[in-house]
C-alpha cells in the first residue's frame, strides 16, 4: 500500500474527517501559512521597499470608510504603508520566528531529555535539576529578561539588525524545558521495552539504540506539544515585540505593528491595532485548536472531558 | 523531613548563586559603574582612578564575592537614572504591582469559581457553552490586546474610565502608596485589573469545571445524593471542597506567571509598578537597576518555590522520597 493509501485508512485521518473544527482550522492555517510564505507575491505592496512608501498616505482608514482609498484595502499605518501588506509581511516574520524557535527548542529539549532518560543516574539528576529550576520560572519572565540583556549587550542598532535570529534563540532558550520533560518521560517508558533489550543483545552501540530505536518512538509526544509550542512561541514573540524588545518597526512582526498602532488609538485610528491584532488571534487560535485535536487523537489517555 | 528541608534550602541557595552570577556578569560586561557614579564627562585618567578605588581592576572572582556579599546585605547598587539605591527604587514601585495583583486575584476568584461550578453542574446550558467557547478563544488573545481593546472602548469611545497611570494615591505607613483609599485610585485600577485577569480566567474556568465534573462522578457524591441531601449542600459543601486543592496548587503557580503578565499590562496602562520600571530601565540602559530587579525577582521566585515545595513535602510524603533519589 502506498503511503497515501495507508494515511487514508489511518485513525488520524478518520477522526480528522469527522471533526469540523479540525477541518476548518486546518484549512485556515494552510491558507494563512501560504499567504505568509508567499508574501512578496501576494502582498499588494512591498513594505520593505522604502521607495514605495509615502508619508502623506499615513493613517488612511480602511477603504469602506469615509476618507478611505481603494488603493489601501485595510487603510495605512502611521508611516503610510499599506496595512494589509504590512500585516502579510508581519505574519511571515511571526511565523518564521515561531517555527524557528520551536525547531531550536525541540533540538535542545530532545537532546537533554534523551540523555537524561537513557543514561539515568547522575546525568539524569544533573540535567533534570537544571530543567526543573528553569521550569519553576515562568517562560515569559525568562524571555523578557534574556531579550533585555541581549538588547543591552548588543546595543539597540545591532539588536534590531539581528532581531530574527536573536528572537529565535531567546524564545527557544526560554521554552525548551517542556521538551526535555516530555521526551525524558517517553524515553523512560520505552527504555524497558523488549525491542531495546533485543537491540542491546545483538550488540548495537548505545548511540544507535538511542537515536535510531528509542528516539523515533518518542516522536508522537513531541508532535503533540510542538503544535502548542508554535502557538506559544508566536505569542511570546508578539509580547516581546509589543514591549519593544522584539522586531523593530521597520521590519515589523504582528506584535510590533500592534505596539506602533497603540500610540494612535487615542486619536481614533483603531484599524492600525485592530487588524494585526485580529490576525494574530486567529492565527494562534487555529494552531491551538489543531493542537487540542491532535492531542485528543494521539494521546487518548490525556483526554479529559 | 528535616533532611528534605535542608536539601531544598541548599538547592535554592545554589539557584540564587547562579542568578547572582548572571546578574554580576551583566553588570561586569555591559554596565559601567563609573558612569553610574559620575556621568560621562570625566577624563580617562580620573576614570582610571575611580575604577581603582571602586575595585573594578581587581580579579574577577574577588569582584563577584564582593557583589554577593553586598547583595546579601541588601545593597544591589545604585540606579544610574534615579541616583538612588536600586533596591529603594524597586521597593517604591512594588506597591503598585502588588495592588494590581491583589485586585486581579479577587476578580479571578469571584468570577472563575461561580462560572466554573455552574458550567460543571449544567454543562448543556447556553451560559456554560458561552463560557467554554469564550475560554477557548480567550487563551489565544494576548493580554495587551485585551487591554488595548478596553482602553479603546471605555476610555476613548465611552470616556468612562481613565486609561493610564494610578490616579490619586495616598501614602500609608510612611512608604506604601496605595490607590485603594481614593475613588480616583480605584477607578484607575478597574481596567488594568480586568485586563490582567482576562488572561488567567480561561485557565481557571476550565480547570474548576474539569475538576468539579470529575468530583461529581465520584461515589461519595452519589452517596450524598442517595442520602437525599439538599442540592446546594452537595454542590457547594461536598463537591466543591474537593475541587479546591488542585485549584489552589495551580493558583500558586499562576501567581508567578501573573508577575510576567504585569509587565505587559503595566506597559499598556503606564502603571507605575515594577514591570514598567524594568522596561524603562532597559530603555535607559540602567544596568544596575536591571540587575537589581533580576536578583529581586530571583529571590521572590526561589522563596515562593521553596515554601511551596516544603509544604508539599509536609502534605505529601511521596515528594520527599523522589527528592531523595
Amino acid at each position: 500500500m502506498s503511503t497515501w493509501a495507508r494515511f487514508k485508512e489511518s485513525y488520524l485521518f478518520h477522526s480528522f474527517k469527522r471533526d469540523l473544527i479540525a477541518i476548518a482550522s486546518f484549512c485556515a492555517l494552510v491558507f494563512l501559512i501560504f499567504i505568509a510564505l508567499s508574501a512578496p507575491v501576494v502582498a499588494p505592496y512591498n513594505t520593505y521597499d522604502t521607495a514605495t512608501i509615502d508619508i502623506m498616505d499615513a493613517e488612511i482608514p480602511p477603504s469602506w470608510m469615509e476618507d478611505g482609498e481603494d488603493r489601501f484595502l485595510l487603510g495605512t499605518d502611521i508611516q503610510g504603508r499599506c496595512l494589509l501588506s504590512t500585516m502579510i509581511y508581519g505574519l511571515r516574520v511571526s511565523f518564521l520566528i515561531g517555527c524557528g524557535a520551536v525547531v531550536l527548542q525541540a533540538l535542545i529539549g530532545i537532546l537533554v531529555g534523551l540523555f537524561a532518560g537513557y543514561f539515568g543516574g547522575k546525568v539524569d539528576g544533573f540535567l533534570m535539576r537544571i530543567t526543573d529550576i528553569q521550569f519553576s520560572i515562568p517562560y515569559l519572565i525568562v524571555a523578557i529578561f534574556t531579550s533585555a540583556i541581549f538588547k543591552l549587550a548588543f546595543g539597540v542598532g545591532r539588536y534590531e539588525d539581528l532581531a530574527i535570529p536573536l528572537l529565535i534563540i531567546i524564545i527557544a532558550v526560554s521554552h525548551w524545558p517542556i521538551y526535555a520533560r516530555t521526551v525524558r518521560a517517553a524515553v523512560l517508558g520505552e527504555k524497558g521495552k523488549e525491542y531495546v533489550e533485543a537491540a542491546r543483545v545483538i550488540g548495537l552501540s548505545r548511540w544507535v539504540i538511542m537515536f535510531r530505536h528509542i528516539l523515533p518512538n518518542t516522536m508522537t509526544s513531541v508532535l503533540v506539544i510542538s503544535t502548542i509550542q508554535v502557538a506559544e512561541a508566536i505569542m511570546s514573540e508578539a509580547a516581546l515585540s509589543f514591549l519593544g524588545l522584539g522586531m523593530p518597526i521597520t521590519k515589523p512582526s504582528l506584535g510590533s505593528l500592534i505596539r506602533a498602532g497603540f500610540e494612535y488609538i487615542f486619536s481614533g485610528s483603531w484599524w492600525i491595532t485592530f487588524f494585526p491584532g485580529l490576525l494574530l488571534v486567529v492565527f494562534v487560535l487555529v494552531i491551538l485548536l489543531l493542537g487540542d485535536w491532535l492531542r485528543d487523537v494521539l494521546n487518548p489517555k490525556l483526554y479529559k472531558g | 523531613m528535616l533532611a528534605f528541608i535542608i536539601r531544598r534550602i541548599i538547592q535554592s541557595i545554589l539557584v540564587m548563586l547562579v542568578i547572582s552570577f548572571v546578574g554580576f556578569l551583566i553588570q561586569h560586561q555591559i554596565g559601567d559603574p563609573v558612569r553610574d557614579l559620575v556621568g560621562e564627562r570625566v577624563t580617562p585618567a580620573e576614570r582610571e582612578v575611580i575604577r581603582d578605588r571602586l575595585g573594578l581592576n581587581d580579579p574577577f572572582y574577588e569582584q563577584y564575592f564582593r557583589f554577593v556579599a553586598k547583595a546579601v546585605q541588601g545593597d544591589l547598587g545604585l540606579s544610574f537614572f534615579y541616583k538612588k539605591p536600586a533596591l529603594d527604587v524597586i521597593l517604591s514601585k512594588a506597591p503598585a504591582t502588588i495592588e494590581l495583583v491583589i485586585v486581579t486575584s479577587f476578580i479571578l476568584i469571584f468570577v472563575s469559581i461561580p462560572v466554573g461550578i455552574y458550567s460543571a453542574i449544567y454543562p448543556k446550558s447556553w451560559i456554560s457553552r458561552i463560557a467554554i467557547a469564550g475560554s477557548t478563544v480567550g487563551v489565544a488573545v494576548p493580554v495587551f490586546l485585551t487591554a488595548i481593546a478596553f482602553i479603546y472602548l471605555f476610555s476613548v469611545e465611552l470616556n468612562w474610565l481613565p486609561s493610564y497611570g494610578r490616579g490619586e494615591t495616598v501614602t500609608v505607613w510612611g512608604f506604601w502608596d496605595t490607590g485603594f483609599l481614593t475613588v480616583d485610585g480605584l477607578l484607575h485600577l478597574i481596567l488594568p485589573a480586568i485586563s490582567l485577569s482576562s488572561i488567567m480566567l480561561p485557565l481557571f474556568i476550565r480547570l474548576i469545571r474539569a475538576e468539579m465534573m470529575e468530583v461529581l462522578e465520584t461515589e461519595y457524591i452519589k452517596y450524598a445524593w442517595a442520602k437525599g441531601l439538599d442540592r446546594r449542600r452537595v454542590w457547594f459543601v461536598h463537591a466543591f471542597k474537593n475541587t479546591l486543592l488542585p485549584v489552589i496548587t495551580v493558583f500558586g503557580v499562576q501567581l508567578g506567571i501573573m508577575f510576567a503578565f504585569t509587565i505587559l499590562t503595566e506597559t499598556v496602562f503606564q502603571w507605575q509598578g515594577m514591570g514598567f520600571m524594568f522596561l524603562e530601565a532597559v530603555e535607559r540602559s540602567d544596568t544596575s537597576l536591571l540587575v537589581a530587579y533580576l536578583v529581586f525577582v530571583g529571590v521572590i521566585f526561589v522563596l515562593v518555590n521553596t515554601v511551596v515545595d516544603v509544604i508539599y513535602g509536609v502534605v505529601n510524603p511521596m515528594v520527599r522520597i523522589t527528592g531523595a533519589k
